[in-house]
């Protein structure tokens, strides 16, 4: 969801059901709608098994709005992006295991320690070349998942259990299921929602002028490297918070949950979503999460597909099934007006 | 007049290649100097020392006063330089007034925060950022439209925005690097203009090109490069009688091509 | 000691026969061909078949075997690799970057989850097991399988560098390598030079695969994962498109990893050998004997 406003759109229209539907995809309403169904869909389906998927799909949708950032906004590919989420996870565990505090109040030492982690990845390697920075996040993903695995402070193999809930306020215990589902989503859509925004500010140009065409970025006077190691930094606390809700949602933070395919998976709801555009991201997540719910039967060769399907959505449609639409409405008449004494700016550049 | 570049004994070389081999020139406030010379004399990584893209090997890069040899780019556009490219440099993906955007991140106005927030300041510069993009679009005079992707528009109409993009910058110095390239008759003459609408603002320029009607008529001074080396610096007048400047551009059939290899 | 450098410098041959692959392919066109480490897993599971389909195979025979079912494996990734180049890599020749990476990444998921679906999730026992004497020279224990496998992949490397350094192609590869649009207007056919280097660099990594499930005795869809990861950092460490270089680093790879382990425990190897990657990207990007070129603005 996300509250851009693209009010009006100087783009032909035409009435087919295809452009219907895409008209919709844009509207600003979208991120209210989908926002509703979240919150209604337990008065549909409230078994605990549905309430644990919902709320799982949920935390992979933050996760891809993190991700968007880094490589739909900024162009940088991560494939180690879950060792964020764990980074965060642990920290939350473990600071609200040692501690006996809820997790809720390990949010500060969360954020600092994926910002340290973001600023150990990113720094030496924000300077290289992108496909460097992505081998190296593919490493970096590694080695976070083999260094839990050795560390006593982490739990070695067996992970971390009993982690304390989110919070309990006047006999009301966040980690209740329904409650906790309630609570993702919401901390989901003020994430996504600032991310969206973000995109959509001064920042989040720099980010794409930077993806786009560094070198020109440069001339115009963006520290690229600065705002690429911003996009890294923001990603990283995405997943940071992903990793909070994790780590609450189940108790228990192990290192198997933080295998590459996590990182794949995620990086797949945003090239299948549309990189750069929040709702494609939004949608593509919710895709490869719930999908395999859908068709359990199929999950020895659901990988392969994803595999597949990623190489054919390259060759054949790269910007993604929902990509970022390029487009700002015009102004009215915008050549022979006096260009200093113009009237108040309309509203599109509110933007 | 104070100079507000000054380019001393300039020097970069690739591999055997010297690119530029001790060039040296000044501009000073409001000022359109020429950069002329045949393909491959070393213009375009002259540009590139200057704004920092390449690393000067010697010299020295003033800018007011202020030695920016080898900066990082950024930091050289942030000292108040500003350019085009050769080959067009622009985001392709974006719209027409987010590329001039782009020229406009150094005004600042907006924290990310702001922005997360929506506070009354980041709209403010939301504004702003808008309206001057109009506004650089209209002094170019570009006439297409403005909220669709670039890499839609006529090659003409993407070097409009991309020198609005500089301007945008507000930058003392503008380097453009072959900006009538491949624009017709009329398209130059608009171009003519421009140039000394941007001059009017105050903003010196120093452009490569090589169409010699419209170096003669627009530049103060031509710098003229061969091989690396400065051969000229001097009035249209000047230049145009200079008899190494005559031989660079007709040729002598002899040795001279070989001689630069080993340079 | 003189065992930490023996066991370096073997794995560290494995490393470099990966290493050329990426390296090749990266020098030509400037690609990270993710999957790179998969095809040697796909070797791996190829020699597999092969020698599962053969039936027992006596001991006396098995290193007979084990060369022609090296050679087959090695014939069918270098199709692999042509083929996937030509699915997947060459309609995004000229795409942004990020666009090639990720089809690398969707190639590479391909290729270990089909695995996966043939042949199973599980690990499976490799049926040739290169068993020998065990010698002691100069104090390291040093066992007649590894001089084998070492004998092997230095011919290849030998083979390959004798292929590149004489002949037109390995002329072309190089011309390539320097400047594309330069060798494409001397009339070099720049496909058929991919092409070719596709098939070399993972035929490279097929027998590789096969050598490492004859000695390791296991083998899994994910074995490729962390020794492509492994490989490119050998390739980084030698200076990435450099042929010469990917072979120094992959047994630079191989001994700091041996003498790391030793130090600071087994279970450090892979982060010490990544620590390494991120030291060498900081410090010297351009590796041991790559050069540094300005790239053209
Ligand atoms: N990054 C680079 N690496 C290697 N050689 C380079 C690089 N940049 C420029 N050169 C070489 O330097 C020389 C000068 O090139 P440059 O582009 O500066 O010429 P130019 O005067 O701008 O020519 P044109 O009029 O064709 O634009 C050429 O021989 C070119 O091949
Ligand atoms: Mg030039």
């Amino acid at each position: 969801m996300s509250t851009s406003v693209d009010k009006t759109r100087t783009r032909p229209r035409s009435n087919s059901a295809g452009a219907k539907l895409s008209r919709f995809m844009e509207s600003p309403k979208i991120g209210w709608v989908a926002f509703a169904i979240a919150l209604l869909m337990p008065f549909i389906i409230a078994t605990p098994y549905a309430l644990n998927v919902m709320t799982t799909a949920a935390i992979f949708v933050l996760l891809a709005s993190g991700l968007n950032i880094v490589v739909g906004y900024c162009g940088l590919l991560d494939l180690g992006y879950i060792a964020f989420m764990a980074v965060g996870a642990y920290t939350a565990g473990i600071v609200a295991k040692s501690f006996q505090l809820p997790l809720l109040f390990t949010i500060p030492a969360v954020i600092v320690m994926t910002i340290l982690a973001g600023l150990i990845i990113g720094a030496p390697t924000l300077r290289l070349r992108s496909d460097y920075l992505a081998i190296v996040t593919l490493g970096f993903g590694e080695i976070t998942r083999i260094t839990a695995n050795n560390l006593s402070i982490t739990g070695g193999p067996s992970g971390i259990f009993g982690i304390p809930g989110l919070l309990e306020i006047g006999g009301i215990d966040l980690q209740e299921p329904a409650i906790f589902y309630y609570v993702t989503v919401v901390v989901v859509a003020l994430f996504v929602l600032a991310a969206a925004r973000l995109g959509k500010s001064r920042l989040g140009r720099a980010w794409r002028f930077v993806r786009e065409d560094e070198d020109a970025a440069e001339a115009m006077g963006i520290h690229t490297y600065k705002v690429k190691l911003m996009a890294y930094i923001f990603g990283a606390i995405w997943g940071g918070f992903g990793g909070i809700l994790f780590a609450a949602h189940l108790t228990a933070v192990s290192p198997q949950s933080f295998v590459f395919l996590q990182s794949a998976l995620v990086l797949m709801a945003v090239v299948l979503g549309g990189m750069g555009n929040m709702r494609g991201v939004v949608i593509g997540a919710l895709v490869i999460s719930l999908l395999p719910e859908l068709l359990r039967d199929l999950s020895d060769y659901r990988y392969l597909a994803f595999g597949i399907l990623l190489v054919v959505v390259m060759v054949f449609r790269p910007q993604g099934f929902w990509p970022a639409r390029g487009f700002e409405p015009e102004r009215p008449a915008p050549n022979e007006a006096a260009t200093e004494s113009e009237p108040a700016p309309p509203k599109e550049a509110i933007r | 007049m104070t100079a507000v570049l000054e380019v001393k004994d300039l020097q970069i070389g690739f591999g055997g290649v010297k690119a530029v081999d001790g060039l040296s020139f000044s501009v000073h406030e409001k000022e359109i100097i020429a950069v002329i010379g045949p393909n491959g004399a070393g213009k375009t990584s002259a540009f590139n020392c200057i704004t920092g893209f390449y690393k000067p090997t010697a010299g020295s890069v003033t800018l007011k006063g202020q030695n920016i040899t080898g900066k990082r780019p950024a930091d050289i556009a942030a000292a108040g330089v500003t350019r085009t490219f050769q080959n067009l440099r622009l985001f392709p993906d974006l719209t027409v007034l987010d590329n001039v955007r782009a020229g406009m991140h150094l005004y600042g106005g907006q924290s990310w925060f702001d922005a997360i927030l929506h506070t009354p300041r980041f709209r403010r510069s939301e504004n702003r950022y808008s309206d001057e993009a109009h506004h650089w679009l209209d002094f170019v005079g570009y006439r297409g439209p403005r909220g669709v992707p670039i890499r839609n528009l006529s090659y003409g109409q993407q070097k409009q925005v991309e020198i609005a993009r500089a301007l945008a910058r507000k930058a003392d110095l503008l380097l453009l690097d072959e900006p009538a390239a491949g624009l017709n008759f009329s398209e130059k003459q608009v171009l003519l203009s421009l140039c000394r609408r941007i001059r009017e603002l105050g903003t010196a320029i120093v452009l490569i090109e090589h169409d010699m009607g419209l170096v003669m008529e627009l530049s103060e001074r031509i710098v003229v490069m061969n091989f690396g080396r400065e051969i000229a610096d001097g009035t249209p007048a000047e230049v145009k009688a200079n008899p190494a400047v005559i031989e660079a551009y007709l040729g002598k059939d002899d040795e001279e091509v070989p001689s630069h290899g080993d340079a | 000691m003189t065992q930490l450098l023996w066991d370096g410098l073997f794995v560290g041959s494995f490393y470099a026969l990966i290493a050329l692959g990426y390296s090749m392919v990266y020098g030509i066109i400037k690609l990270l061909n993710f999957a790179h480490g998969d095809i040697y897993m796909l070797g791996a599971f190829i020699g597999f078949a092969a020698l599962t389909s053969f039936g027992g195979i006596p001991a006396s025979l098995s290193i007979g075997a084990l060369i022609v079912v090296m050679m087959l494996s090695m014939l069918l990734t270098g199709g692999a690799g042509v083929l996937i180049e030509r699915l997947a890599y060459r309609p995004l020749r000229g795409a942004p970057r990020l666009a090639v990476l990720i089809t690398a990444v969707g190639v590479s998921f391909s290729l270990e989850y089909g695995v996966a679906a043939i042949a199973g999730p599980n690990p499976r026992a490799f049926p040739v097991r290169l068993e020998g004497d065990v010698f002691d020279v100069l104090g390291a224990r040093i066992s007649l399988p590894q001089i084998i496998l070492m004998l092997i992949a230095a011919a290849l490397m030998v083979l390959l560098n004798f292929y590149i350094q004489k002949t037109s192609t390995g002329r072309a590869m190089r011309s390539i390598s320097l400047d594309r649009n330069a060798s494409l207007l001397m009339g070099i056919n720049v496909n058929a030079v991919i092409t070719r280097t596709f098939f070399i660099g993972s035929a490279l990594a097929g027998a590789a695969g096969v050598m490492a499930g004859a000695y390791y005795g296991k083998i899994d869809f994910l074995m490729g994962f962390i020794i492509g990861l492994k490989a490119f950092t050998a390739a980084v460490i030698g200076g990435i498109g450099n042929i010469k270089g990917a072979m120094l680093g992959g047994l630079v790879l191989g001994l700091v990893e041996a003498f790391g382990s030793e130090w600071f425990g087994g279970q450090w190897r892979d982060v010490f050998a990544f620590g390494v990657l991120i030291l060498f990207l900081t410090l010297r990007p351009t590796g041991i004997l790559g050069e540094r070129v300005t790239e053209r603005v």
